[in-house]
């Protein structure tokens, strides 16, 4: 699996402000990564840094081996970043032109693209008369001209609406499953769950987690739980060892597995003690309540 | 090279206002030059032809044409300026260099756009100016008609270090507004530094002048001096002390040019380290 971006010990402050602290992961080809974090932790700076828009403050990047120039490099990426730039005085297809000539790609690739895209109705037409959706529709179209070994999106669902969110999205799906490698940078879980396979999870410039996204944490699942005998099954659960972390809402209990545990083994036993359970789900915790788990229970300790 | 020039092309030719503006600077002035040689006559009461003054004989045609030109330049400093400022408010500066273009490429694309129009003005300067010359001069000799060329190669260095001097500026403010008032307060900058070392060494005019000479707007308009005191000279010589330097001098051209690549490379600087 040959590597497309190795970021090494990255850093970028703004006067006081550290934007990114000492980052370093890798992009293989084929994968479908997500930066995740929440607004301010420095994912956009990241993207600027490799995408030579912000100038780093320290550490090294690399693309595709780092055999050729950063700029170079950039002929053979498509990024969006933030919202479509256009000059809104051109139409969708001479705007695609011009990115054709900085990138060195034939004009034959516009019409192409802009039919995937769903705009070759409206390319003649300039770009300020376009909606928000089309825009960024033309942004993808415009990533794509290259064909690109890896697409860079930076809240490509920004601001859009549903009907909008729902077009890129299926656009970003279709374009995963013919191979692109993809990174998509994002604070809806949602939407990372449903098409990363990787993660990188950022919080005040600094990783807290870079792997696969089904081992983000090293969890056993959890039971939800409702019985008639809720204080007896809390007092129960939390003096069990296999038990690490027990909550009550509403009737509702939720008790975290320690180690593994079969729910029909947990039924079983619960039923030896007496009690009756008439609700048990065990489930893997959801992208979101990991990257809560992650963001919310790491002290910021290197502050 | 041929690739920036044509991006940067792309994006003046497609823009209704910057091809207003470029036709104005370069294909007016061509036009009242080529209007005022004709014979005009005021409703048949009177007319009057400027050729018959001589203003329109070699050698002082040259300085003539590219000293009244050089005043439509400001049109397409406008455009150098809007060139520049329209990257940044519409945010395709940060998308071109995301697309692979590298911040130097970037400046170069605006600076060969810059010599490309520069020669283009230049080049229907001279044929012009020709045309009008052999029309008006009974002279007919080579060497005669080739003298005062100079002051066409003074008015592409104008042309380009002034250009520059917008590029600069708008890399600097990125707002067209801005730049183009900075070029006026510029104007009374350099006069307060005249007035500053005339000061400063004992009421010398000749130190202060030699400072401004210096200047950027100053060195620019020192290239083509005006030339209405060198027509009125040519009808009465005796008037000596009307006499002044018109010519274009190596070290004028040299300052210029130092000013040009010193603006192309702060502007270059300044992009590097910027964060967009």
């Amino acid at each position: 699996m040959s590597e497309i971006l190795s970021i090494d010990n990255l850093t970028k402050k703004y006067g006081y402000l550290t934007a990114v602290s000492n980052l370093s992961f890798t992009i293989n080809k084929g994968n479908v990564y997500g930066i995740l974090g929440p607004n301010g932790s420095g994912k956009s700076t990241t993207l600027g840094i490799v995408l030579n828009v912000v100038n780093r403050t320290s550490g090294e990047f690399k693309w595709f081996d780092g055999t050729v120039s950063t700029h170079e490099a950039l002929k053979k990426v498509g990024a969006i970043i933030e919202r479509p730039n256009f000059y809104p005085y051109m139409s969708a297809y001479d705007n695609l032109k011009l990115v054709c000539k900085i990138k060195g790609v034939s004009y034959e690739k516009i019409d192409e693209k802009l039919e995937i895209v769903g705009l070759i109705e409206r390319k003649n037409s300039p770009f300020r008369t376009f909606s928000l959706g089309m825009k960024q529709r033309l942004a993808i179209a415009s990533a794509l001209l290259n064909d690109p070994e890896i697409l860079i999106l930076d809240e490509p669902t920004n601001g859009l609406d549903p009907q909008g969110i729902h077009q890129i999205r299926t656009l970003i799906k279709q374009i995963a499953s013919e191979g692109t490698t993809i990174l998509l940078a994002s604070h809806l879980l949602d939407e990372v769950e449903k098409v990363c396979s990787h993660v990188v999870v950022l919080r005040k410039g600094e990783k807290l987690y870079s792997g696969r996204v089904d081992e983000m944490v090293s969890s056993f699942g959890f039971f939800e739980l409702r019985t008639e005998k809720t204080t007896e099954l809390v007092k129960l659960l939390q003096a069990d060892a296999a038990f690490n972390k027990v909550t009550e809402l509403d009737g509702l209990v939720t008790a975290f597995l320690e180690q593994p545990m079969d729910a029909s083994d947990f039924n079983k036993m619960m039923y030896e003690k007496g009690i009756v359970l008439s609700h048990l789900v065990k489930r893997k915790p959801s992208l979101e309540e990991q990257f809560l788990q992650l963001t919310d229970s790491t002290n910021p300790t290197k502050n | 090279m041929k690739r920036l020039l044509n991006i940067e092309l792309q994006k003046l030719l497609l823009n209704k206002t910057s091809k207003v503006l470029i036709i104005i600077s370069f294909i007016l002035p061509f036009f009242v030059i080529l209007l005022s040689s004709f014979k005009i006559n005021f409703f048949g009461l009177f007319t009057i032809e400027l050729g018959e003054y001589g203003i329109f004989n070699f050698p002082l045609i040259w300085h003539i044409t590219t000293f009244f030109a050089a005043f439509f330049k400001i049109f397409f400093a406008v455009v150098v300026v809007s060139m520049v400022s329209n990257e940044y408010s519409y945010k395709t500066l940060k998308q071109n260099l995301i697309d692979g273009l590298s911040k130097k490429e970037f400046i170069l694309s605006k600076f060969y756009t810059i010599v490309f129009f520069s020669l283009i003005s230049t080049v229907l300067i001279f044929f012009i100016t020709i045309s009008i010359g052999l029309y008006y001069s009974s002279i007919d000799e080579f060497s005669i008609i080739i003298k005062g060329t100079e002051f066409i190669l003074a008015y592409f260095v104008k042309l380009l270090g002034f250009f520059s001097f917008c590029l600069f500026l708008g890399m600097l403010l990125r707002k067209s507004a801005f730049a183009l008032a900075f070029l006026f307060i510029e104007y009374i900058l350099e006069w307060f530094i005249y007035w500053g070392v005339y000061e400063a060494f004992d009421n010398s005019t000749e130190k202060a002048e030699m400072v401004k000479n210096f200047l950027p707007l100053e060195s620019m308009y020192n290239l083509i001096n005006q030339p209405i005191q060198r027509a009125i000279m040519m009808y009465s010589p005796e008037k000596v002390d009307f006499a002044y330097d018109y010519a274009v001098h190596w070290y004028e051209i040299l300052i210029v040019l130092a000013w040009t690549g010193i603006f192309i490379f702060l502007s270059y600087r300044l992009l590097k380290n910027r964060d967009l």
